[in-house]
């Protein structure tokens, strides 16, 4: 068409909290600012576990960007914090409150679509005023270069657009971080698969099971036996009239163990803490599922390439600090941090620096010291390596370690220590933290719990059915490269929609029989990807996201 | 840039709308009036020329008052102001009696808007659901004397050089896609397969404004619309309605009545007897033996 791009100064890709933080203050900064959104709507592309947290030392919180934010656009508070360490029926709590309440404004639970959908409103407000604004419905596919320079993006529904300052926000599976070589999809260690069911449950039973008013909530965790080895943990928070239930697993360790997601959420659904509290109200209205970055390895310290700069997940900016996930309000700072350099940088005249001066920022503001915590690298170092790793979980469940934990538990110091903000930075990832440990103090310390589950959780077939997907026929998203069990098969177990031995989802084996002699395969169908990215990491494909509006559409995320 | 586009109020024709009686006519008294769907096709191209160029979009019906209802449904799709060319003497009308009284109309719009003149693009859809005669349009755009692009699947107004460009779909043993171009002011007729193409961000979100400000006009769509009588067009009575009427109506069959002996059997997946006899039956329209 024409010979010349359209032109905005910023455009914002992705209107997530990053996004949305970011496109914030740009637009309060007089930047003309314009923000694309694949999903058909903000949040129906997005999924959290999930908490979102006002750390009192952070450089932006969200409600400070967007005014009644909590009024609006959240669930409920987090007044009381548990963590449960589970062997079989024996249960062990620690009350973690302390832990949680550390450097902590608020927290309050969330669900995507309605939060991120009420952001995105007054984000299309503000950047309206700017000559921008939001739309929706928009797949940026890739960076728009001239001699090799970044000079704005490229849509699948819109011509190339110009933009003095490109911001990704388009999460875990970046297309944009991606092409600009600022992440890789290589390791599985870097990343975490969480899988989540949203329950509908009346307020007035959240109430009585849980014991809050209407202003309060409770946070879950659970740890030890109850996910079949795999390193990871489950939660529980209660919204307004509904329960996410979930759980959150080292994705290499569910490759390890061919384990199922949806089995293990199973496990968790179905433990007779549970039983109690969802007893005659198992109404499981959306299945979900997304990775989780480990900002410990994968946040990038330098998340910027020219005009081009990365936020939120797409930089890899998902803190673990032990039980305790804080994704959003990282994002939330990175984005404002972008916006704030770029208005800096532009008054200055020298708009280019913007990059430099994000890094910075980041530094300066603490943001990379929480994301990539320096104790951690020194425990690491030691922990993680296998023979310290598996002294550390034969000694832990040795006489003497289960002696320690008599002791420390009688004296009350075992939660104290699994209350410091310090020692929950530096857990390492292995085995002991996660599954040992748990399930030792529980044996030891832990008394039976009697519920039983009254229900059957859904099963995979149906909770693929309930979700709404926007089938893109004859533009599949993802192709498989190698269709070899050795380099995909892990796909079939580890992707949260496929199992083996089901045929409905998005990945499944397959046995070919050529002049008699018989191959396994593995095999792809992209109608029920929930787009997680999973495949991406774990299998030999070429992953992308779906065109804008396609693919799945959460309701409540 | 103003456009105008032409509908009609139509039988909605939708299952469970629609009533006839005994001899299978039409009872239109206990039928729905609606927008005639292909007009949103029309309606869809004048919003995207006016997302594109700026201006504004008139929709223009005529019809017994009672298809404000019809003009209230096309507002919902985007328009500025509405006319109802409503008057005794414009009913029973065909086509060509339609068609000089909506270019009267037309003419009167120029009128009103003085200096600006005559809109730039008049669209009509392709075809009524009721009449399916496709001539209204055509014969339009024939008393207004202007160039008529018809079965336009895509636009492109330039409006510097004042020029059009479309896409127009042939239909014939092979489809074909023909673009041509005309002078404005112009006659537009869409296709069913018109599709509105918005590839720049600027003009997806001035599309999003109008729709909002849309949805606080419907509310008030009356203040928007304006009825015109035949005396109001100064039009000459012997050439609208029935006295300007020329075709006749020979006679007219009656819609066939589906038969009544067509039975409908729920059968479950489960119920293999029944599945089998199902199979059975439908093996001969499948082909088989």
């Amino acid at each position: 068409m024409t010979d010349e791009h359209e032109h905005y100064e910023a455009v914002v890709v992705g209107a997530g909290p990053g996004g949305a933080a970011a496109a914030a203050v740009l637009a309060r900064n007089g930047v003309e600012t314009l923000v694309l959104e694949r999903g058909v709507e903000a949040g129906s592309k997005n999924v959290t576990g999930g908490l979102v947290y006002a750390e009192e030392s952070a450089p932006y919180t969200v409600d400070a960007l967007f005014p009644d934010f909590r009024e609006e656009a959240t669930e409920r508070p987090v007044t009381d914090y548990y963590l449960h360490n589970v062997a079989g029926e024996k249960v062990e709590t620690f009350d973690i409150t302390d832990l949680h309440e550390h450097d902590t404004a608020w927290s309050d639970a969330v669900l995507r679509r309605r939060m991120d959908s009420w952001m995105a409103d007054r984000v299309h407000e503000m950047a309206s005023e700017t000559g921008g604004g939001l739309l929706t419905d928009v797949r940026v596919n890739g960076l728009l270069r001239e001699r090799g320079e970044i000079v704005g993006v490229t849509c699948d529904e819109l011509d190339p657009i110009r933009a003095d300052l490109v911001v990704a926000a388009d999460g875990v599976n970046s297309e944009l971080a991606r092409d600009a070589g600022l992440m890789d999809w290589e390791e599985p260690e870097e990343w975490f698969q969480g899988v989540k069911a949203v329950v509908d449950v009346p307020p007035e039973i959240i109430a009585e099971r849980f014991g809050v008013a209407d202003d309060e909530g409770e946070a879950h965790l659970f740890s030890g036996d109850l996910f079949q080895d795999v390193r990871g943990g489950g939660f529980v928070y209660t919204n307004e009239d509904s329960l996410s239930i979930g759980s959150v697993f080292h994705l290499d360790s569910i490759v390890e163990q061919e384990a199922e997601p949806h089995q293990l959420l199973d496990n968790l659904l179905t433990h007779p803490l549970l039983a109690d509290w969802l007893e005659g109200h198992y109404d499981e209205v959306e299945y979900s599922a997304k990775l989780v970055p480990d900002s410990k390895k994968a946040a990038n310290p330098s998340p910027h390439e020219g005009r081009l700069l990365v936020v939120g997940d797409a930089a890899g900016q998902m803190q673990a600090q032990g039980p305790i996930i804080k994704g959003m309000n990282h994002a939330v700072s990175a984005g404002a941090l972008a916006g704030e350099a770029f208005a800096e940088a532009k008054l200055r005249g020298k708009p280019e620096q913007a990059g430099d001066l994000y890094e910075r920022k980041l530094r300066d503001e603490g943001v990379m010291g929480k994301l990539r915590p320096k104790g951690y690298r020194v425990a690491s170092a030691l922990g993680e390596r296998d023979a310290v790793a598996d002294l550390t979980d034969s000694l832990v469940s040795s006489s003497v370690g289960r002696l320690g934990v008599r002791l420390l538990g009688g004296a009350g110091l075992l939660e104290d220590l699994y209350s410091s903000p310090y020692l929950s930075q530096i857990v390492p990832d292995t085995q002991t933290p996660y599954v040992t440990l748990p399930t030792v103090i529980a044996e030891e310390l832990g008394e039976r719990v009697t519920g039983e589950a009254d229900f059957e959780p859904k099963d995979l077939a149906t909770r693929i059915g309930d979700l709404t997907y926007d089938t893109d026929v004859g533009n599949p998203h993802i192709e498989l490269r190698d269709n070899s069990v050795e380099a995909s098969g892990a796909a079939v177990t580890a992707c949260p929609v496929s199992a083996r031995d089901f045929g409905g989802g998005c990945y499944r084996e397959e046995t070919v029989k050529t002049n008699g002699s018989e191959q396994k395969r593995v095999s792809l169908d992209t109608q029920p990807c929930v787009e997680c990215g999973t495949c991406a990491v774990v299998a030999d494909t070429d992953w992308e996201h779906p065109r804008g509006g396609k693919g799945v559409e959460y309701k409540e995320g | 840039m103003h456009s105008v586009v032409l509908t009609k109020g139509v039988p909605d024709f939708r299952e469970g709308q629609v009533s006839f009686d005994e001899d299978g006519h039409l009872e239109r008294g206990a039928t729905p009036t609606v927008m005639n769907p292909n007009d949103e096709f029309a309606l869809q191209a004048a919003l995207q020329t006016k997302v594109k160029q700026g201006g504004r979009v008139s929709v223009m019906s005529m019809g017994p008052p009672g298809y404000e209802s019809v003009l209230e449904e096309a507002m919902g799709v985007y328009a500025d102001d509405l006319y109802l060319l409503s008057d005794r003497e414009m009913a029973a009308a065909d086509t060509w009696s339609t068609a000089i009284t909506l270019s009267g109309g037309i003419e009167k719009i120029a009128e009103e808007d003085g200096q600006s003149g005559e809109p730039d693009l008049v669209f009509a859809g392709f075809k009524t659901a009721d009449g399916e005669t496709g001539q209204t349009g055509p014969q339009t755009s024939w008393c207004l004397d202007r160039p008529i692009v018809t079965h336009v699947i895509s636009l492109d107004v330039d409006e510097e050089a004042g020029r059009l460009r479309a896409k127009r779909l042939v239909e014939g043993d092979v489809d074909e896609i023909e673009t041509v171009e005309a002078p404005l002011p112009a006659f537009v007729v869409t296709d069913p397969e018109f599709e509105p193409s918005y590839r720049r961000a600027e003009h997806r979100l001035r599309h999003k404004r109008l729709v909002a400000e849309t949805e606080e006009r419907v509310a008030e769509y009356e203040d928007h619309l304006t009825t015109w009588s035949a005396e109001d067009l100064d039009l000459d009575p012997d050439f609208i309605g029935l006295d300007g009427s020329p075709t006749i109506v020979s006679g007219v069959d009656p819609i066939p009545k589906a038969p009544s002996e067509r039975e409908a059997t729920t059968m479950t997946p489960d119920d293999e007897e029944g599945m089998a006899e199902l199979l059975e039956t439908m093996r001969p329209m499948a082909g088989g033996d």
